[in-house]
Parts: structure tokens; C-alpha cells; sequence
């Protein structure tokens, strides 16, 4: 305070924003802080028990071995030239991220019936910086299955792209695209409040988004309806995007620009969303 | 220059009412809650106490009428308020897939303890709680008095003036009650802080608390020192029991819902 003074006084009246600047900067100092401390309990949690990690292996495990294998040897869906294994891969990481974020929720009302979120909001936290901790600490489950699916990937011999640009690609749209699922799932937990409709919602939710969007067919395969559903799909930007990227022969159908600005976007409407109705969840 | 120091009241509410749809859990309480006080709000369940607190505590925007904690409004500078409050809330708080040192770092960072300070302040909280042997647990592997007395811990970490508890020793076995109490009463002792708590526990009034107010169906039924209030009803050997069967009647005529009472039968087994 009294330095912010001096200097104020030192620099005269030209430097009358400086005070106001040093004040904005130290705020979004303490706001990404927080935001990371959030995230970092995160990684504690699983360095403590990381049997959690191992049972999320199964699903795309299931997925790429016994579904991809079999499809394999259909050869009926057109993938651009890529073998369908290839061309499902980024389809199922794609959905990991998604069903790992969509029930991100279901721990946010733990959280609320133990009481810590209650402790959270009372804390001198800003709102958006909670949820965007969340947010990031999805992203980094996610991460850890996107680890899963790569293992997997490369054993059945899917051409990954292992250019350390695309591979910072990669995880920047799985922790967006985490951070998109994860906190549209918060927003519901914030309206439902309870564990069972929680997870009706949630049940609801997942397998139309995976079923209306190119993780495991292309959309020119869908009937015009659903054309225009899976368009307006988040998951369907995230799939193309993971395409182009992961794969050695990967191609964008949208770019990854359109992609990139999607997911940026609707992140960014849902955390602001998220942050309104976060304290909700407490009353 | 602070506001709300010294002999003005820490906590005054106005004409505070809260009502969820049709009904009125808090209604229009008028109190105040002098500085360095032990205040003890008390009440059958469902009397409205912990929607007062979380109204103080900025959980909860009240419908109507209004409240200040250290001078700050809770509505219009909630912000303030949070910097000056601690709070453990009802239920068990802590995070059990974490160590205690952890449940303490997150809130050190949260309330923006200077970075030199931090281990330092954690350590003295961890020890004055008698938890420094348990730091590096997990959570999950304390007993109920311990994860208590993790989250006052906790709650004092950036030395809050006042200091919130709901039902602290709800739950929880005599001894342990017993060692809450002791730290309770050495914090205020220690650190001057306010200490704002709800119980519908005579015997944690009696010997904790220097003032109590009782809540009745959201209003205040009567309020004064535990002694004033035996004296006022006029009976010879009074206990607060008595006095709290005078003004709060048949505890089963509140309206604790099933949630919540499904809720505090879900904390005591959690601190069985």
C-alpha cells in the first residue's frame, strides 16, 4: 500500500494507471497460482492411489482391441486411405477424454456432501479459478489416458505422428477438450446436486455425443439429421483435431484452426458458465 | 482504520431472514457477537443455525435484511469477509485421498500466505493441534477427534478474527469433544480470535461458550450469558437443558428435513 504510494508519487501524474496495472497483475498472479494449486492436488491424489488410472485402461483398451480388430476386417466405412485402426485410435482417445470429463461431475458432489467445496468458497478464492482447477485437473486425468491409448495404438501398429510439435498438439486439445467436458459436467452437478440424478444426466449425455460424431465414423456415413447434430458437436472438433495430429498420415477435414477456436471457445463460455453457478452447489 | 475493531460487536445481524421457497429457515434475527467472545448459537436441529452461519460466511445471500463481520457487509463486500473468517463447516471437511500436511497447503495457497511464511505456519498449526506426528498420513486414516481438530487447524491457518464452527463435536466420543473443547478454548486464548459456534449441545455451551443465544424455528427465543439464562427461568438448580426445553419446546416439532438428517447420521458414522 504504502509503496504502491511512493511510487505513485515518484512517477508523477503521467503514471497514474501504474498502481492500477502492478494491482491487475499481481490479481492474475494469484489467480493462475490458485488455479494451479487446485490442478496440483490433483497429481497428489494420484501419486497416492493411482489404482484409479489402471481400471480406465479397460474401456479403450476393449474399444480399439476387440472393436477395431473386427471392424478391421469389414472394410466398409471410408477412412480417407487410413487403415480403420488407424483412423479409430484418435476417435478413442477422443472418447476417453470425454467419458473420463463427463463424469468429472460425480466427484464435485462428493465434494459437496463432504463438505470441502463449502471450505473452498468460503476461502478468499476467486469462482473461475476453482473451476478452472477442476477444469485442468480433468485434463490431467485425461492426459494419463491419453498415455493408455498411445501405449495401445502403437502395439497394434497405428502410424503415430511423433513430431514433438504435433505431440504438444495433442495434449493441448486432450486438456481442452477435458477442460470442456469436465466443466459442462460441473455445471450440471451444480444444478442436479444429487449423486443419482447426477448420473442419470450423465448416462444420457455420454453415449449420444460419442454416437453423433466422427470417433468412429465419418459424419458423410450419417443420415442428414444427424449430419447437422454431430456438426454442432464439441466431440467432433476434438476427434478431427486428435486426427490431423496423432496420426503419421493424419489430415484436418475442418482445420485445425476451426478446431483450435471451437473448443477455445466453448471452453471458454462453459468456465465463465461454471463459475457463475459454481457456488451453487454449496446451498 | 480497521473497521469493526475493538469494543464495537464483530458480528451484527439485522433483521437477517432467509426462506427457502415457502419457508422461512431464518427469520429477521437481530444479534451481535462482541469481539474475542465465545458465542454459542443453539438450537434443535433444523432451527435455522447453520443457515446463519452460512449466511455469515457468505455461502448462502440472505432474502432479506442484513449482516456484518468485521465491519464488512457479507453481501455487498463478501470478498472482505472471506479474508477474515475462518470456517469448519458440519460436516467432515477434510479430504481424506490427502495428507493432513496436504489439507493444510492447499489452504495456506488459498488465503495467499506469503511463501516464507507458509511451512512455518503449517508446522506451528499441525503441532498446536497435536496432529505433527500424523503430517504425512492420509487423511482417510485419522480418527473423527483428529480430522476435527485437522480442520481447526486449518481454519486458523491466516489467524482469521472470527472464527466459524458448525457443530464442532457433532458425533464425535466424549474424550475427543473433550480435546476440541481444550483447543478451542486455547486458540481464542492464543490468537484472540472470535469464535462464532453452533451445538445443540447444553453441556458444550455450559463450558465453552461466554454468551449463547437459542434458536428457535428461526428466530431468536432468548440470549445472554449461560448463567443469565438459568437465572431467567426462574427455577432453582436450572441447567441450560432446562432452559433450552423453556424456549425451544419439543425438539420434535422442528423441521429437520430427511436430507438433513440423513446427512448428520452420514457424518457421525464417517467419525464412528
Amino acid at each position: 500500500m504504502k509503496l504502491r504510494e511512493r511510487d505513485a508519487l515518484r512517477a508523477g501524474s503521467v503514471s497514474w494507471a501504474l498502481p492500477y496495472l502492478a494491482h491487475s497483475l499481481a490479481a492474475i498472479v494469484r489467480f493462475v497460482d490458485k488455479t494451479l494449486t487446485i490442478a496440483n492436488l490433483e497429481v497428489r491424489k494420484l501419486r497416492h492411489d493411482p489404482t484409479d488410472l489402471a481400471s480406465r485402461a479397460v474401456q479403450p483398451a476393449l474399444w480399439l482391441l476387440v472393436f477395431g480388430q473386427v471392424f478391421s476386417q469389414v472394410r466398409a466405412i471410408p477412412t480417407g486411405g487410413l487403415p480403420y485402426i488407424d483412423f479409430m485410435a484418435p476417435g478413442i482417445l477422443a472418447q476417453s477424454v470425454l467419458f473420463i470429463s463427463i463424469f468429472y461431475g460425480i466427484s464435485i458432489i462428493w465434494e459437496r456432501d463432504l463438505g470441502i467445496v463449502q471450505k473452498l468458497l468460503v476461502s478468499p478464492t476467486p469462482r473461475t479459478a476453482l473451476v478452472l482447477g477442476k477444469a485442468l485437473s480433468a485434463g490431467i486425468r485425461a492426459f494419463a489416458q491419453a498415455l493408455i491409448v498411445y501405449a495401445l495404438a502403437v502395439l497394434l501398429g497405428v502410424q503415430m505422428n511423433w513430431n514433438p510439435l504435433a505431440l504438444a498438439g495433442v495434449v493441448t486439445f486432450v486438456l481442452l477438450g477435458a477442460g470442456l467436458f469436465s466443466t459442462v459436467s460441473l455445471i450440471i452437478a451444480c444444478l442436479v446436486k444429487t449423486r443419482e440424478r447426477f448420473m442419470g444426466i450423465g448416462q444420457v449425455l455420454t453415449m449420444p455425443l460419442f454416437f453423433a460424431s466422427n470417433a468412429i465414423y465419418p459424419i458423410s456415413l450419417m443420415p442428414g439429421w444427424l449430419q447437422v447434430i454431430a456438426h454442432l458437436n464439441p466431440l467432433s472438433y476434438e476427434v478431427d483435431g486428435l486426427r490431423a495430429l496423432m496420426l503419421a498420415g493424419g489430415t484436418s477435414a475442418y482445420g485445425l484452426a476451426l478446431d483450435l477456436t471451437i473448443l477455445l471457445g466453448a471452453a471458454t463460455v462453459v468456465v465463465i458458465i461454471g463459475g457463475r453457478l459454481y457456488p451453487r452447489v454449496a446451498t | 482504520m480497521e473497521p469493526g475493531h475493538d469494543d464495537m460487536a464483530i458480528v451484527e445481524t439485522t433483521a437477517l431472514t432467509r426462506r427457502f421457497d415457502a419457508v422461512v429457515a431464518v427469520d429477521a434475527l437481530t444479534m451481535s457477537v462482541g469481539t474475542g467472545e465465545v458465542f454459542g448459537l443453539l438450537g434443535p436441529n433444523g432451527a435455522g443455525k447453520t443457515t446463519v452461519v452460512k449466511m455469515l460466511t457468505t455461502l448462502l445471500p440472505p432474502t432479506s435484511g442484513s449482516a456484518t463481520v468485521a465491519g464488512f457487509d457479507i453481501v455487498r463486500q463478501a470478498g472482505e469477509v472471506r479474508r477474515v473468517i475462518g470456517y469448519v463447516p458440519q460436516l467432515l471437511s477434510a479430504d481424506g485421498d490427502l495428507t493432513g500436511y496436504e489439507n493444510l497447503w492447499v489452504f495456506a495457497k488459498l488465503y495467499d500466505l506469503p511463501r516464507a511464511e507458509r511451512e512455518a505456519r503449517i508446522r506451528d498449526a499441525l503441532a498446536f493441534m497435536g496432529l505433527l506426528g500424523a503430517a504425512d498420513k492420509l487423511v482417510r486414516t485419522y480418527s473423527g477427534g483428529m480430522v476435527r481438530r485437522l480442520e481447526i487447524a486449518e481454519s486458523m491457518l491466516h489467524r482469521p478474527r472470527v472464527l466459524f464452527l458448525d457443530e464442532p463435536t457433532l458425533g464425535l466420543d466424549p474424550l475427543a469433544r473433550q480435546a476440541v473443547w481444550e483447543h478451542v478454548e486455547q486458540l481464542r486464548a492464543t490468537y484472540g480470535t472470535t469464535i462464532f459456534l453452533t451445538t445443540h449441545y447444553m453441556d458444550e455451551a455450559d463450558s465453552l461458550c461466554d454468551r449463547v443465544a437459542i434458536l428457535h424455528r428461526g428466530t431468536m427465543a432468548a440470549s445472554g450469558t449461560p448463567a443469565d439464562l438459568k437465572a431467567a427461568i426462574g427455577k432453582a438448580e436450572a441447567t441450560l437443558d432446562d432452559v433450552f426445553k423453556h424456549y425451544a419446546g419439543d425438539a420434535l416439532e422442528t423441521m429437520e428435513t430427511y436430507r438433513e438428517a440423513a446427512r448428520t447420521r452420514r457424518t457421525a458414522r464417517r467419525l464412528g
